[in-house]
């Protein structure tokens, strides 16, 4: 159980355990179903209440997958989730939509998340409708608040949303995310669609509005200088399931999954004299599907350290150092026998 | 292996592209002007409206017309003026002298016809090349770029291969006639960081047994920095600052370019408590410039900066830089 705070349990504002989401595969005529996408397979951690959870890996590793489970926008298949004490998983429809107001959600797509027929202040002022009795006068005020909150100037609340600039669309994004004073949001690759320079723009506006009103923040992103910017503890995904949770500067410092290693080293810096020596470790092949992943490790098929133990025993997710959650059997420790040491680096 | 003295192979003067929309005109490329030597590799780097892609596109003449038109300017390829061909001879420049690769290898390969297919039209057509001669010589292709088992996979489509495979395709088409210049065009920024290193380890190795000059069109400085010999930074449509790789990086002179290296979040080494932005946007080019088109968002901006547009001015050796703050500063601009 990834307690990093153990006894202190109650300060986890999400606790996911066992969490498993798997999309049928249906085929034939009869749409019989003939297997699974395990998109999230057996994950468990938990967030912090204040904290930034940054949640990475590469395309179809069910990281938003995870993002969207916590807010119940997609059915799990098993395991538990609670937020702030309830239990998300098995909620009906009441209890979803009194725990909804407080977890919130930031779309990848400033363009596709807003609605291209309503007005900014329509769109911001939605959630406020729909979850508070507020008269017109207060919803106005309201809707003017959230947007000098996210630097958006209130003169453009009647403009509709194709007449602004991307940054300014995920703005609108975040002022909508925050109108019900959520404690969670999750911030599901808030910056992938925009420029390099106004990536810093948002990214420094998520931190100040956590400063400002103590959010949580689920931030799921593939950019991983971006991570360790802003986040304080870093999960990395791999084909559904978690394969390294740590404090931020020791999993970028001293990264122990193999998977985490390839990953941290495949990014290049900007920087030609530390580009020239970087130590480059490049993975083999592709992801597997999820359809039908390897047995054992997930990553036995790529790992550059595979032993035989790999291909038949799936490594528990286990708490190895204080705080520092890895699977892989390299750290496993009757696997520890001379001649079966964990590399040093 | 870059030949600094030898003749330039591409030499772009002073290129215009403009796209007649309903709402007016917008000046997408304003005097562009730069060269490429046998065996260089050129980084472009900017943001998404800068004019990079659409710069390439025009000296390709691959942009429909209308909207967009080109106003003036020359392109000399190997001694040819490229804007002076027929669309015939040009259909012979493009895909045999100038391979390119784009960067959606989702869209820009043909889902109907076979990866084989896709490759062997080009020998065909390009080299004369006959049926059972072009599907060996595409197999080795295949085979070269990295995927395994290329003789069967020839008669695959594209939707069955991954993305980083359809990307060693289009590699692998854009190589097919032996080309003196690629042009790839953020081939690595739809693709996952561990597939993003196997595609820019590949065409370092095959520039290294093709000696082919490549222009490297991307919006991430890392990239740039493990693989160019020389960067341009372009903003609103223009050049602003240009020099070697080392020099860049080490000595930025251009405002832009110091905030664009210091908006990057670094994975290693030190981590900055916070974050640089570049406030405001991009300007949309509604007229030619008349000024800076970096003066609004610039913070050592004065008033010449608004008035006027900045040229290109030598720093030192290959080092040009278009800014009045700095070449009015010189050494002690940003100490």
């Amino acid at each position: 159980m990834p307690l990093h705070e153990r006894g202190n349990a109650h300060r986890f504002l999400v606790e996911i355990k066992g969490l498993r989401v798997y999309f049928p595969i249906l085929a034939g005529v009869f749409r019989r179903k003939i297997g699974d996408v395990k998109a999230v397979d057996n994950v468990s951690f938990s967030i912090v209440g204040g904290e930034t959870l940054g949640l990475v890996g590469e395309s179809g590793c069910g990281k938003t997958t995870t993002g969207r489970a916590i807010l119940r926008l997609t059915d799990v298949t098993s395991g538990s989730i609670t937020f702030d004490g309830n239990d998300v998983v098995n909620a009906d429809g009441h209890e979803l939509r009194a725990m909804r107001p407080k977890m919130q959600m930031i779309f990848q797509d400033p363009q596709a998340s807003l609605n291209p027929r309503m007005t900014v202040s329509d769109i911001i002022a939605e959630p406020i409708i729909e979850h508070l009795q507020l008269s017109g006068v207060e919803k106005h005020k309201k809707v003017c608040e959230l947007m000098d909150a996210v630097g958006l100037n209130q003169d453009l609340a009647d403009r509709y949303p194709h007449e602004f600039s991307g940054g300014q669309k995920q703005r609108i994004g975040i002022a909508r995310a925050l109108a019900l004073n959520p404690k969670l949001v999750v911030c599901d690759e808030p910056i992938a669609a925009l420029d390099v320079s106004i990536q810093a723009q948002v990214v420094n506006l998520l931190e100040d509005l956590q400063d400002r009103l103590n959010l949580t923040y689920l931030f799921i992103s593939h950019d991983l200088g971006m991570v360790r910017h802003i986040a304080d503890r870093v999960a990395v995904m791999y084909l559904g399931q978690i394969v390294e949770l740590a404090q931020r500067d020791d999993l970028y410092g001293d990264p122990l999954h193999p998977y985490t290693k390839a990953l941290l080293s495949a990014v290049p810096e900007a920087n030609p004299e530390m580009e020239r020596n970087r130590k480059q470790i490049i993975l083999r092949g592709d992801l597997p599907s999820p359809a039908n992943p390897p047995t054992g490790c997930n990553f036995c098929t790529r790992c550059p350290k595979t032993m035989d133990i790999c291909e038949s025993v799936e490594p528990r997710f286990k708490e190895i150092m204080p705080r520092r959650f890895v699977a892989c059997h390299l750290y496993d420790r009757a696997n520890n026998r001379p001649g079966n040491q964990p590399p040093a680096s | 292996m870059i030949r600094i003295e030898s003749p330039d192979i591409l030499e772009v003067r002073d290129l215009k592209t403009v796209f007649q929309t309903r709402r007016g005109e917008i000046h997408a490329v304003n005097s562009v002007s730069f060269s490429l030597k046998p065996g260089e590799l050129l980084g472009v780097v900017g943001e998404s409206g800068s004019g990079k892609s659409v710069t390439m596109m025009s000296l390709l003449r691959l942009l429909p017309s209308p909207p967009a038109e080109t106003r003036g300017g020359s392109v000399k390829f190997n001694g040819r003026s490229l804007l002076d061909l027929s669309p015939a001879e040009m259909r012979r420049v493009r895909g045999r002298e100038i391979g390119f690769i784009f960067q959606d290898p989702m869209t820009s390969l043909n889902p109907v016809l076979t990866v084989g297919f896709q490759i062997t039209e080009l020998l065909r057509r390009h080299l004369g090349y006959s049926r059972s001669k072009a599907k060996h010589r595409a197999a080795n292709l295949l085979d070269l770029v990295g995927i395994p088992d290329a003789r069967k996979r020839l008669s695959d489509f594209p939707h069955q291969f991954s993305g980083g495979m359809r990307q060693r395709v289009m590699i692998a088409i854009a190589l097919a006639c032996d080309p003196k210049v690629l042009i790839a065009d953020e081939p690595t920024t739809a693709l996952d960081v561990t597939i993003q290193a196997q595609i820019i380890e590949l065409l370092k190795d095959l520039r290294h047994k093709f000696g082919m000059a490549i222009i490297w069109i991307t919006h991430d400085l890392g990239v740039i920095a493990g693989i160019a010999n020389r960067v341009i930074v372009m903003y609103g449509g223009k050049i602003v600052e240009e020099a070697l790789v080392d020099e860049l990086f080490a000595n930025p002179r251009h405002p832009y370019t110091r905030a664009l290296l210091a908006t990057v979040p670094a994975v290693r080494g030190k981590r900055a408590k916070k974050l640089n932005s570049i406030e405001g946007q991009a300007p949309t080019l509604s007229a030619e410039p008349s000024n800076c088109p970096f003066c609004p968002r610039c913070s050592y901006s004065f008033d010449r900066c608004q008035r006027e547009v900045p040229l290109k001015s030598s720093v030192s050796a290959y080092h040009e830089v278009a800014c009045f703050y700095s070449s009015m500063q010189g050494d002690d601009a940003f100490a």
